[in-house]
């Protein structure tokens, strides 16, 4: 299977502090990657690397065959890679047809109208694809977290990427919510687009993923399938703290 | 009409003119102190066109506004090179090395100032206000508003959806000056003089006044700004004209007016018009269910 995104010996340091140390992986084509770890293993410094947030020290990144390492901010959406932030990042006086019309920024003439529904006709069909048709003229802000946090996703969504990297997309979502966000992410992977998720709900990454690749302490511990994940004994020692005995259990 | 009714509409329109060059690069979250920098460039180019060399109204005060267009084009780009009160005191100091500039020409008047003899009038004034207003109401529909918005929420995600953040912001400073200069090329034909002691730092802190208490998370907020600090004050006089019991309104308003201010800083920080506000407006009248009001940050 071809690799959409591909880090080699990637390494960050904030500091004297080494957070990400020589990282190497893979995203498969198509594939449903998540990116696991304890809380401060580098999941979310890695996405700011792929999306150039953070400049890397040392290492190279590959997206959809090149090299992306020194390309621009703002050219690696239009390259086909959007993503979601962990802490939500909406703008929050805009409405959420607005904030989501702003994920097709590269796809469209600064001049063009962005008012009316002919504008964002696009837009509207994206936010009711994933439940949320009823809140197109309403200014985010005033809406509650577990429908930001997904309008967030629909945004990435409207960059049309290829590579669609999402940081925590569950995180605050209740069930309900969480299983719509598990159907729509299904969906868009059908369409051809690889995701890679950095997510702490266990459930949701197993029932979602078919790659996991583990982080502790900056260092890539494991890649494999969700199944082998739980049987790693490197993953159940980062996640609980001591070397493991036996087989099987949970990691999260 | 009244000779004084037509100088307050014609001051009204000009003040809204010029508040909305600064709502332009307000919105894109650039703070312009300097805004009668602009004004000045735009009145001294089209006050020296008319005055000097002859040329035709309709012609002097749009070249003005290209004046002062490109004087802002040019100034962007040091100026976005600075942040938050920096960038402030930037745009304050290059208004006052307009006003140095422009008070040792003496050809242009000097510490006397310029006086013109075109003058335009309301007729003239208000139809470029009326043009200024749905310009700007224009640009802020099209995408580019939408990015200038994106920016001034957060400028790191929109640079990340792929929004130009330096062409941008030069683009929205330098649309700012432009109307700027239209309003000065327009302020120095209505009252046939202009210097530049009278359009100083407080010039340019009442008009970032007009903006931010107005509100720049749309573009009524200028408006309402404009009308506010040019006919509030008036209407205070006028009161201590006509009722003796408040006849400490004549040289007292501006301590009334100064208490209104600081009221609705406090009751509205984020500017009286707000999109929360017009969204609920709109839902009230379409007969919806009312969303929860935030407002939000300023």
């Amino acid at each position: 299977m071809s690799k959409v995104i591909e880090l080699t010996g990637v390494s960050k340091s904030f500091g004297g502090l080494k957070v990400i140390d020589d990282v190497s992986f893979a995203v498969p084509k198509g594939s449903r990657t998540a990116l696991i770890g304890p809380n401060g293993a580098g999941k979310s410094t890695v996405f700011n690397l792929i999306s150039g947030v953070y400049p890397i020290d040392t290492g190279r990144i590959n997206a959809l065959d090149q090299d992306i390492t020194h390309m621009s901010v703002a050219h690696r959406v239009a390259h086909g890679v959007a993503r979601s932030f962990q802490n939500i990042r909406l703008m929050p006086h805009l409405s959420t047809v607005e904030n989501v019309m702003l994920g097709e920024h590269h796809l469209s003439s600064p001049w063009a109208l962005a008012r009316g529904a002919r504008a964002s006709e696009r837009a509207r069909a994206a936010l009711a694809d994933a439940g949320l048709g009823t809140y197109p003229g309403q200014v985010v802000a005033d809406l509650p977290y577990g429908i930001q946090k997904r309008i967030e996703v629909v945004r990435a969504i409207m960059a049309q990427p290829q590579i669609l990297l999402l940081d925590e997309p569950a995180a605050g979502l209740n069930h309900v919510e969480t299983d719509e966000l598990r159907r729509l992410l299904e969906r868009l992977s059908e369409r051809g687009i690889t995701l890679l998720v950095v997510e702490h709900d266990m459930p949701f990454v197993r029932t979602l993923c078919n790659h996991v690749v583990v982080l502790n302490f900056g260092k890539k511990i494991f890649e494999g399938t969700p199944e082998a994940v739980h049987r790693d004994p490197g993953v159940l020692e980062a996640y609980l703290g001591t070397p493991a005995r036996t087989g099987g259990g949970h990691a999260a | 009409m009244s000779g004084y009714i037509s100088g307050l509409l014609a001051m009204l329109a000009i003040n809204i003119i010029i508040a909305y060059s600064v709502f332009v690069p307000a919105s894109a979250g650039l703070l312009n102190l300097g805004a009668a920098g602009f004004v000045l460039v735009g009145a001294y180019s089209a006050g020296a066109l008319t005055m000097l060399w002859e040329v035709p109204l309709w012609l002097a005060v749009p070249s003005g506004a290209v004046a002062a267009g490109l004087v802002a084009f040019l100034i962007a780009f040091p100026i976005l090179r600075t942040r938050g009160i920096y960038m402030v005191l930037a745009t304050f100091a290059f208004a006052e090395v307009v006003a140095g500039v422009l008070i040792n020409i003496p050809a242009l008047g000097g510490a006397a100032g310029l006086s013109v003899m075109a003058y335009a009038g309301l007729p003239v004034v208000a139809p470029a206000a009326v043009g200024v207003v749905c310009f700007v109401a224009w640009l802020m529909a099209t995408r580019f508003g939408l990015s200038v918005r994106a920016i001034h929420d957060d400028e790191n995600v929109a640079h990340l959806f792929g929004v130009h953040l330096r062409m941008t912001q030069v683009v929205a400073l330098t649309i700012g000056g432009a109307i700027g200069g239209l309003g000065g090329g327009l302020l120095v034909h209505q009252f046939n003089f202009i210097d530049v002691q009278s359009t100083g730092a407080m010039f340019s802190i009442y008009v970032l006044l007009y903006v931010l208490m107005g509100g720049t998370q749309t573009v009524w907020g200028p408006l309402f700004g404009a009308f506010f600090f040019t006919l509030v004050p008036e209407a205070l006089r006028k009161l201590s004209e006509q009722d003796p019991s408040l006849k400490f309104l004549e040289g007292g308003r501006y301590i009334v007016f100064g208490l209104a201010v600081v009221l609705l800083m406090m009751w509205r920080p984020q500017g009286v018009v707000t999109r929360t506000m017009l969204e609920n407006l709109r839902s009230s009248l379409r007969g919806d269910k009312v969303a929860p009001t935030g407002g939000g940050r300023a």
